[in-house]
Protein backbone atom coordinates (compact mmCIF):
# COMPACT_ATOMS: atom_id res chain seq x y z
CA UNK A 1 0.00 0.00 0.00
CA UNK A 2 1.33 3.46 -0.52
CA UNK A 3 1.18 5.99 2.27
CA UNK A 4 1.30 9.70 0.04
CA UNK A 5 -0.55 11.42 2.74
CA UNK A 6 0.65 13.11 5.85
CA UNK A 7 -2.65 13.83 7.33
CA UNK A 8 -3.31 12.30 10.86
CA UNK A 9 -7.25 10.76 9.61
CA UNK A 10 -5.54 8.84 6.40
CA UNK A 11 -2.61 7.63 8.44
CA UNK A 12 -4.76 6.03 11.09
CA UNK A 13 -6.62 4.21 8.26
CA UNK A 14 -3.54 2.87 6.28
CA UNK A 15 -2.29 1.76 9.73
CA UNK A 16 -5.43 0.08 10.76
CA UNK A 17 -5.65 -1.63 7.36
CA UNK A 18 -1.69 -2.62 7.28
CA UNK A 19 -2.79 -3.94 11.03
CA UNK A 20 -5.96 -5.99 10.13
CA UNK A 21 -4.08 -7.49 6.61
CA UNK A 22 -0.77 -8.58 8.90
CA UNK A 23 -3.41 -10.40 11.66
CA UNK A 24 -5.02 -12.04 8.67
CA UNK A 25 -2.00 -13.87 7.89
CA UNK A 26 -1.06 -11.66 4.69
CA UNK A 27 2.22 -10.26 3.52
CA UNK A 28 2.70 -6.34 3.70
CA UNK A 29 4.65 -3.64 2.91
CA UNK A 30 3.58 -0.03 3.04
CA UNK A 31 5.49 2.20 0.74
CA UNK A 32 5.75 5.75 1.99
CA UNK A 33 6.29 9.20 -0.24
CA UNK A 34 5.95 12.26 -0.07
CA UNK A 35 3.79 13.75 2.70
CA UNK A 36 3.74 10.22 4.20
CA UNK A 37 7.74 10.39 5.02
CA UNK A 38 6.52 12.33 7.79
CA UNK A 39 4.94 9.58 9.75
CA UNK A 40 7.48 7.92 9.82
CA UNK A 41 10.32 11.25 10.87
CA UNK A 42 11.35 10.69 15.04
CA UNK A 43 9.71 12.86 17.06
CA UNK A 44 13.10 14.34 18.00
CA UNK A 45 15.47 16.53 16.13
CA UNK A 46 18.22 15.09 14.46
CA UNK A 47 21.55 16.87 13.86
CA UNK A 48 22.22 16.40 10.10
CA UNK A 49 23.78 18.52 7.36
CA UNK A 50 21.09 20.46 5.60
CA UNK A 51 20.49 23.26 2.49
CA UNK A 52 18.64 25.96 3.52
CA UNK A 53 15.37 24.75 1.41
CA UNK A 54 15.50 21.67 3.13
CA UNK A 55 15.77 23.02 6.80
CA UNK A 56 12.37 25.32 5.74
CA UNK A 57 10.72 21.89 4.49
CA UNK A 58 11.98 20.37 7.88
CA UNK A 59 10.89 23.10 9.58
CA UNK A 60 7.51 23.29 8.57
CA UNK A 61 6.37 19.52 8.08
CA UNK A 62 5.16 17.80 11.01
CA UNK A 63 8.47 15.88 12.58
CA UNK A 64 6.36 12.29 13.58
CA UNK A 65 3.04 10.38 14.23
CA UNK A 66 2.32 12.44 16.94
CA UNK A 67 2.31 15.83 15.03
CA UNK A 68 0.00 15.33 12.46
CA UNK A 69 -3.28 17.03 12.03
CA UNK A 70 -6.47 15.95 10.31
CA UNK A 71 -7.35 16.31 6.99
CA UNK A 72 -10.71 18.05 7.68
CA UNK A 73 -11.98 20.15 10.68
CA UNK A 74 -8.29 20.70 12.06
CA UNK A 75 -9.20 24.07 12.68
CA UNK A 76 -5.37 25.14 13.60
CA UNK A 77 -5.00 22.28 15.52
CA UNK A 78 -7.97 22.39 18.09
CA UNK A 79 -10.24 19.63 16.17
CA UNK A 80 -7.25 17.55 16.32
CA UNK A 81 -6.63 17.80 20.06
CA UNK A 82 -10.49 16.77 20.50
CA UNK A 83 -9.86 14.05 18.07
CA UNK A 84 -7.27 12.83 19.89
CA UNK A 85 -8.61 13.26 22.88
CA UNK A 86 -12.33 11.24 22.06
CA UNK A 87 -9.84 8.45 20.48
CA UNK A 88 -7.99 8.17 23.65
CA UNK A 89 -11.40 7.79 25.61
CA UNK A 90 -12.85 5.53 23.17
CA UNK A 91 -9.53 3.43 23.59
CA UNK A 92 -9.04 3.72 20.27
CA UNK A 93 -5.20 3.05 19.60
CA UNK A 94 -2.96 6.26 18.58
CA UNK A 95 -1.13 6.19 15.48
CA UNK A 96 2.23 5.57 17.03
CA UNK A 97 1.20 2.47 18.81
CA UNK A 98 -0.32 1.21 15.56
CA UNK A 99 3.15 1.76 13.94
CA UNK A 100 4.57 0.09 16.21
CA UNK A 101 1.99 -2.85 16.24
CA UNK A 102 2.42 -2.88 12.58
CA UNK A 103 6.15 -3.15 13.07
CA UNK A 104 5.63 -6.08 15.57
CA UNK A 105 3.68 -7.98 13.39
CA UNK A 106 6.50 -8.01 10.51
CA UNK A 107 4.94 -5.26 8.03
CA UNK A 108 7.38 -3.65 5.98
CA UNK A 109 7.91 -0.28 6.27
CA UNK A 110 9.64 1.24 2.87
CA UNK A 111 10.52 4.70 2.63
CA UNK A 112 10.91 6.28 -1.24
CA UNK A 113 14.33 7.59 -1.45
CA UNK A 114 13.19 10.29 -4.28
CA UNK A 115 10.74 11.74 -2.12
CA UNK A 116 13.16 12.01 0.86
CA UNK A 117 15.91 13.48 -1.66
CA UNK A 118 13.09 16.31 -2.71
CA UNK A 119 12.06 16.84 1.21
CA UNK A 120 15.66 16.90 2.77
CA UNK A 121 14.96 13.83 4.81
CA UNK A 122 18.15 12.01 6.05
CA UNK A 123 17.66 7.89 6.71
CA UNK A 124 18.81 9.30 10.24
CA UNK A 125 15.53 11.28 10.55
CA UNK A 126 13.21 8.06 10.54
CA UNK A 127 12.09 5.58 12.90
CA UNK A 128 14.16 2.10 12.74
CA UNK A 129 13.06 -0.67 10.79
CA UNK A 130 12.68 1.18 7.86
CA UNK A 131 13.70 0.16 4.60
CA UNK A 132 15.11 2.42 1.45
CA UNK A 133 13.76 2.07 -1.77
CA UNK A 134 12.25 3.40 -4.99
CA UNK A 135 9.01 2.27 -7.31
CA UNK A 136 10.34 -1.30 -8.58
CA UNK A 137 10.50 -2.37 -5.44
CA UNK A 138 6.89 -1.14 -4.71
CA UNK A 139 5.81 -2.20 -7.85
CA UNK A 140 7.49 -5.74 -7.44
CA UNK A 141 5.62 -6.19 -4.11
CA UNK A 142 2.74 -4.63 -5.58
CA UNK A 143 2.25 -7.38 -8.67
CA UNK A 144 2.33 -10.09 -5.77
CA UNK A 145 -0.41 -8.39 -3.75
CA UNK A 146 -4.02 -8.76 -4.00
CA UNK A 147 -5.09 -5.57 -2.35
CA UNK A 148 -3.34 -2.44 -3.62
CA UNK A 149 -4.20 0.76 -1.85
CA UNK A 150 -3.50 4.32 -2.46
CA UNK A 151 -3.68 6.54 0.79
CA UNK B 1 -3.98 -29.89 23.10
CA UNK B 2 -4.47 -26.51 25.29
CA UNK B 3 -7.11 -23.88 25.90
CA UNK B 4 -6.50 -20.31 25.50
CA UNK B 5 -8.57 -17.44 26.64
CA UNK B 6 -7.87 -13.48 25.03
CA UNK B 7 -9.44 -10.75 26.83
CA UNK B 8 -10.09 -8.34 24.25
CA UNK B 9 -13.19 -6.53 26.08
CA UNK B 10 -12.30 -2.59 25.01
CA UNK B 11 -10.14 -2.73 22.18
CA UNK B 12 -11.17 -1.51 19.18
CA UNK B 13 -10.85 -2.31 15.73
CA UNK B 14 -8.06 -4.05 14.69
CA UNK B 15 -7.09 -5.00 18.37
CA UNK B 16 -9.52 -7.92 18.61
CA UNK B 17 -7.85 -9.47 15.74
CA UNK B 18 -4.15 -8.53 16.43
CA UNK B 19 -4.87 -10.14 19.60
CA UNK B 20 -5.81 -13.26 18.00
CA UNK B 21 -3.49 -13.80 15.17
CA UNK B 22 -0.99 -13.28 17.78
CA UNK B 23 -2.37 -16.23 20.26
CA UNK B 24 -2.96 -18.36 17.15
CA UNK B 25 0.35 -18.12 16.03
CA UNK B 26 2.55 -19.51 18.92
CA UNK B 27 -0.69 -22.05 19.35
CA UNK B 28 -0.82 -26.10 17.92
CA UNK B 29 -3.18 -27.53 15.62
CA UNK B 30 -6.48 -28.46 17.33
CA UNK B 31 -6.25 -25.77 20.50
CA UNK B 32 -8.87 -24.00 21.30
CA UNK B 33 -8.80 -20.11 22.19
CA UNK B 34 -11.55 -18.44 23.35
CA UNK B 35 -11.55 -14.83 23.05
CA UNK B 36 -14.17 -12.16 24.44
CA UNK B 37 -14.96 -8.68 22.80
CA UNK B 38 -16.96 -5.24 22.94
CA UNK B 39 -16.39 -4.38 19.32
CA UNK B 40 -19.32 -5.49 17.78
CA UNK B 41 -17.87 -5.75 14.37
CA UNK B 42 -16.44 -8.85 15.50
CA UNK B 43 -19.18 -10.68 14.44
CA UNK B 44 -18.96 -10.64 10.90
CA UNK B 45 -15.03 -10.31 11.20
CA UNK B 46 -14.17 -13.17 12.58
CA UNK B 47 -15.88 -14.88 10.12
CA UNK B 48 -14.01 -13.23 7.41
CA UNK B 49 -10.42 -14.25 10.20
CA UNK B 50 -11.04 -17.71 10.02
CA UNK B 51 -12.05 -18.41 6.74
CA UNK B 52 -8.68 -16.69 5.25
CA UNK B 53 -6.53 -17.82 8.15
CA UNK B 54 -7.96 -21.34 7.93
CA UNK B 55 -9.33 -21.57 11.28
CA UNK B 56 -12.12 -22.93 12.26
CA UNK B 57 -14.81 -20.80 14.43
CA UNK B 58 -16.22 -23.37 17.10
CA UNK B 59 -19.07 -21.01 18.59
CA UNK B 60 -19.94 -17.48 18.67
CA UNK B 61 -22.69 -16.19 21.25
CA UNK B 62 -23.68 -13.08 21.58
CA UNK B 63 -23.94 -11.52 25.71
CA UNK B 64 -25.14 -7.72 26.83
CA UNK B 65 -22.54 -5.78 24.77
CA UNK B 66 -20.03 -8.51 24.21
CA UNK B 67 -19.28 -11.05 22.17
CA UNK B 68 -17.53 -14.49 22.42
CA UNK B 69 -15.98 -16.70 20.17
CA UNK B 70 -14.20 -20.35 20.66
CA UNK B 71 -11.92 -20.81 17.34
CA UNK B 72 -10.38 -23.95 16.86
CA UNK B 73 -6.64 -23.83 15.33
CA UNK B 74 -6.56 -25.36 12.09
Amino acid sequence: MIMFSGDLDKAMAGLIIANGAAAMGDEVTMFFTFWGLNILRKAQKIKVRKSFMEKMFGFMMPRGADKLGLSKMNMGGMGTLMMKGIMRKKRVSSLPELIESAQDLGVKFIACTMSMDVMGIKPEELIDGVEFAGVATYLGEADEANVNLFI
Amino acid sequence: MAEKYINARGLQCPGPVVELFKVAKVSEKGDLITIEVTDMAFKKDIAAWCRKTNNELVSLCEGEGTLKAVIRKG
